[in-house]
């Protein structure tokens, strides 16, 4: 089944082409890297999914329904969970909070909960606090619980940022380069996590320039240049494909 | 001893209006610079009402805090769209608005001249008139505000603004609608402020709009500051502490045309000296940024 589904997106920034004419799927529980050399428009097409870009043309559509002129937040709700390049976690509150605040709530979050300090409000976030620390435990950063996430080291935030969209059970993942900058030793933890993710029926889509790193992972690459898919399909293939080979070396053979 | 009241009294108005502008500021990362303009059409609402209608008080003091609400809704739509120094200038200009209104409009407020004689609040015929009735009657609605602000500020809907206030993007995308959430917060805070300003017009008993300057608003900010962005303790040290620092130099023996501008000098060496050593404020956790 298909999971997500991109359709002729278009996106120009001041007459440079960003995204063009893209389209590709996403099944349901795979494990699919989007990969590229640097400004081809990998990051510019999860913010036009995630709804934090407009794109000029073309649509979206998540499980079936088309997802495309929603609000960011509405598209969260309908099942989206992104992580960013740059890591956006909230630093000065508690990394436990930081996973809170991926967790839906029936009621306990509304105003008037909070007003008038509503017995089910307590119940819920009793309930919560302990999938939010089963999350942290996933993530293993249980001992990281109440420090702030502002305290955390590069690989810590980029797990902490993993365990709080896992809090919002999105059916899919877009995680935006979950492996940069990483450690060998943290990137075999997230390449675990994620396989786990996968073992447990969720849909991943993450990006990577680094065409290498994903070959273990990954059960489909979409390549992008310029904006442009000029390749898609299992990695043996990938490898071989000469459009790939001359986007990342600049000619046709090693 | 009256004017010992006296002081604990305007300490108890500037607790409400520090307490409310932290919500909006220290808890949600809101620059508003605007606040006393919602204390300005609390104490008008409520004084008008009384004086020209001869509407009880309470009425009034409610009436105030819904239409300084209404006010706070409307500015929180520029909010939605402007962020850090940008909305910091749009609610400085509502500051002026509201002040030039207060000022200009004769016909309503009589301007400059003020308005005299404005009736204190009663009880079951009981005038609430000397000061010592009237501490109580303000320390119960700091009580109201305190308790208010805090079952707000500690729940998960506290936890969005304070997510929304580390990173806006990052709370679209954990599916928060983070407008809604910016308007309750102003719409909030601008209520607990019109109460404090009709609290203040049936106290004094005289408003003018000299009361409502937009150096009012920036000492409230400055209030928040000094105890602590996000921290409700801090509003009732901030505020209590701005209050009676500028009066202990009444006791030096100093002329008032001395005092007074020493006032001012006062609160800008504290947040100097504040901001240097101690950039989250003397009770608070979060720093700015």
């Amino acid at each position: 089944m298909t999971m997500l589904q991109v359709q002729n997106l278009y996106k120009e920034f001041d007459g440079i082409k960003a995204v063009d004419d893209l389209s590709f799927t996403i099944e349901e529980n795979s494990i699919v890297a989007l990969v590229g050399p640097n400004g081809s428009g990998k990051t510019t097409v999860f913010n036009i999914i995630s709804g934090f870009l407009g794109a000029d043309k073309g649509i979206v559509v998540l499980d079936g329904k088309d997802i495309s002129s929603m609000s960011p937040f509405k598209i969260a709700r309908q099942g989206i969970g992104r992580t960013f390049q740059n890591i956006r976690l909230f630093p000065q509150i508690l990394v436990l909070d930081n996973v809170m605040l991926g967790l839906k709530y029936k009621t306990g979050d509304r105003f008037s909960s909070a007003l008038f300090q509503s017995k089910r409000m307590k119940k819920e976030e009793v309930e919560n606090t302990r999938k939010a620390e089963d999350l942290l435990k996933f993530a293993g950063l249980s001992e990281k619980r109440d420090a702030l996430a502002e305290n955390l080291s590069h690989g810590q935030r980029k797990l902490l940022e993993l365990a709080r969209i896992l809090a919002l059970e999105p059916k899919i993942f877009l995680l935006d380069e979950p492996i940069a900058g990483l450690f060998p030793e943290t990137k075999r933890t997230m390449f675990g996590l994620i396989r786990k993710l996968k073992e447990s029926g969720k849909t991943i889509l993450f990006i990577e320039h680094d065409l290498h790193s994903v070959m273990d992972i990954a059960e489909k690459i979409i390549v992008l240049d310029h904006g442009k898919k000029i390749a898609e399909g299992a990695p043996e293939e990938i490898i071989k494909n000469k459009e790939v080979l001359k986007a990342y070396l600049g000619k046709e053979s090693l | 001893m009256e004017y010992l009241i006296h002081i604990l009294i305007i300490s108890g108005i500037y607790i409400i209006l520090t307490l409310s502008l932290n919500l909006i500021v220290g808890y949600t990362g809101l620059a508003a610079l605007g606040h006393i303009a919602f204390a300005c059409v609390g104490a008008y609402t409520s004084s008008l009402l009384a004086l020209n209608f001869g509407i009880s008080p309470w009425i009034g003091l409610i009436s105030g805090a819904i239409l300084a609400s209404i006010l706070g809704a409307v500015v929180a739509y520029p909010s939605l769209r402007l962020r850090g120094d940008y909305l910091a200038l749009a609610t400085f200009g509502l500051g002026v608005i509201v002040y030039s209104i207060a000022k200009n409009w004769v016909g309503l407020t009589r301007g400059p001249m003020g308005l005299p004689g404005i009736p204190s609040f009663s009880i079951f015929g009981y005038q609430i008139s000397n000061v010592w009735s009237y501490l109580i009657l303000v320390l119960v609605f700091v009580v109201i505000t305190f308790i208010a602000i805090r079952n707000i500020t500690s729940s998960p809907f506290g936890r969005i603004l304070k997510g929304i206030r580390e990173d806006e993007i990052a709370s679209q995308a954990m599916g928060k609608n983070v407008n809604h959430h910016k308007i309750i917060v102003f719409v909030v805070g601008a209520f607990f402020a019109g109460i404090a300003g009709s609290l203040y017009a049936h106290y004094i008993s005289f408003i003018d709009p000299s009361s409502f300057t937009i150096m009012e608003s920036i000492t409230v900010l400055l209030m928040v500051v000094f105890g602590g962005m996000g921290s409700l303790k801090g509003s009732f040290v901030g505020a209590s502490a701005l209050i009676i620092l500028p009066e202990l130099l009444r006791f030096l023996g100093m002329p008032n045309s001395v005092a007074a501008p020493l006032r001012q000098i006062i609160y800008g060496l504290l947040l100097v000296i504040l901001m240097i050593w101690r950039p989250q404020g003397l009770m608070g956790k979060y720093k700015f940024k």
